[in-house]
């Protein structure tokens, strides 16, 4: 049934890790997005609330939040979507150390998309014949399904292995892995299967598949890790990859 | 857990799934039969394909097993994961070691 009240109740993470959630009375809106909830809090309430966000529609990957309980990209994440009887809560993302209010530190994040060598490394220079590639060639076909991650980290805080194991790489980085595993024009795989290979890679995931269920993109990163785990595990037998 | 693990993890899970079902298809029948112990150890005493049939189940499952202890200690404890690695391998040995003298027991006696 849709919320039609005038006003949300809602709750924002102040402080850092050791803060609190503090309520505020934000006026509803038509077509209200939860950006525009804590933008409201920010302009109006308290000029103090710290909290990222760019572009404002769903491409930059900078402004996940957890909402009501679970990871989402604010700006394209609808209140009559998410409200709770005309009540936010709306935190910080989960697995990232919070710096103040609803930013968290992304820097452990970045570093493993690098540690699982998410980094293109051309074959060829640009003197050379630009690569074919097939679209319809099954490792393209691999490539375009994850290709399209916009890093906003809402699978990395959504994921039960990155709680338990703070090692792990997490799916947006071993998604990244993937599509450039099946990049014909990248250089760097064997490099790329150790890294995803060692502990902590991709061995590590329970395939619980909160990172497919929470992607705003509807990216299936357990689909990803589960051909990186085919790809080395193949790799292994074949004595080209040590562990 | 790295690829090393999961290889033996999985080709070990792959190993036991005819080997459960054979061992519960012998369940059945022994009961059907109502045969008793002496019954049992009369029939695989001196068994070759029995002791290497259930002798490669006890390596399965405790190197199946030991993998997955220790993937649990590092994720739901706090032991380093050397430290789990060791009680792992520690566990492996002891589920090898009954299970060993359980076949050693169903085909020497």
């Amino acid at each position: 049934m849709p919320d039609t009240s005038a006003h949300l109740t809602v709750s924002l993470w102040r402080g850092g890790a050791d803060g609190r959630y503090e309520t505020y009375s934000v006026p509803r809106r038509e077509s209200q997005t939860v950006l525009d909830v804590v933008t409201y809090v920010q302009r109006h309430i308290d000029s103090t609330l710290s909290y990222r966000f760019a572009c404002r529609v769903g491409m930059c990957g900078s402004c996940a939040m957890t909402v009501n309980g679970h990871p989402r990209w604010t700006c394209r994440t609808h209140v009559a979507k998410v409200a709770d009887h005309g009540r936010l809560q709306i935190g910080p993302l989960d697995n990232l150390a919070v710096i103040k209010d609803l930013a968290t530190d992304m820097a452990p994040f970045f570093e493993k998309w690098q540690h699982a060598k998410g980094v293109f490394a051309p074959s060829q220079t640009r003197v050379d014949p630009m690569a074919r590639i097939r679209p319809d060639s099954p490792a393209r076909v691999a490539a375009n399904a994850g290709i399209e991650c916009i890093n906003c980290g809402v699978c990395y805080a959504a994921c039960d292995t990155v709680r338990w194991n703070s090692d792990y790489l997490g799916p947006a980085a071993l998604n990244r892995a993937w599509t450039l595993v099946n990049d014909e024009r990248d250089a760097a795989n064997p490099a790329r299967l150790t890294a995803i290979a060692a502990s902590g890679g991709c061995h590590s995931c329970h395939s619980h598949q909160s990172c497919q269920e929470h992607c705003p993109l509807a990216l299936n990163p357990t689909a990803s890790i589960a051909g990186l785990k085919r790809r080395s595990a193949a790799a292994y037998l074949k004595g080209e990859l040590k562990a | 857990m790295n690829v090393r693990l999961y290889v033996w993890q999985r080709a070990t899970a792959a190993l036991m799934v005819p080997f459960v079902l054979v061992h519960i298809a012998v369940i059945f029948y022994a009961t059907r039969q109502q045969m008793t112990a002496a019954d049992i150890l009369s029939r695989t005493h001196g068994s070759a394909v029995w002791a290497s049939f259930y002798g490669a189940f006890v390596a399965a499952v405790s190197i199946h097993a030991s993998i997955g202890v220790r993937n649990i200690l590092t994720e739901w404890s706090p032991l380093p994961d050397r430290a789990a690695g060791w009680c792992a391998m520690l566990l492996g040995i002891v589920l090898a070691l009954l299970g060993f003298h359980a076949v050693v027991a169903l085909v020497l006696t």
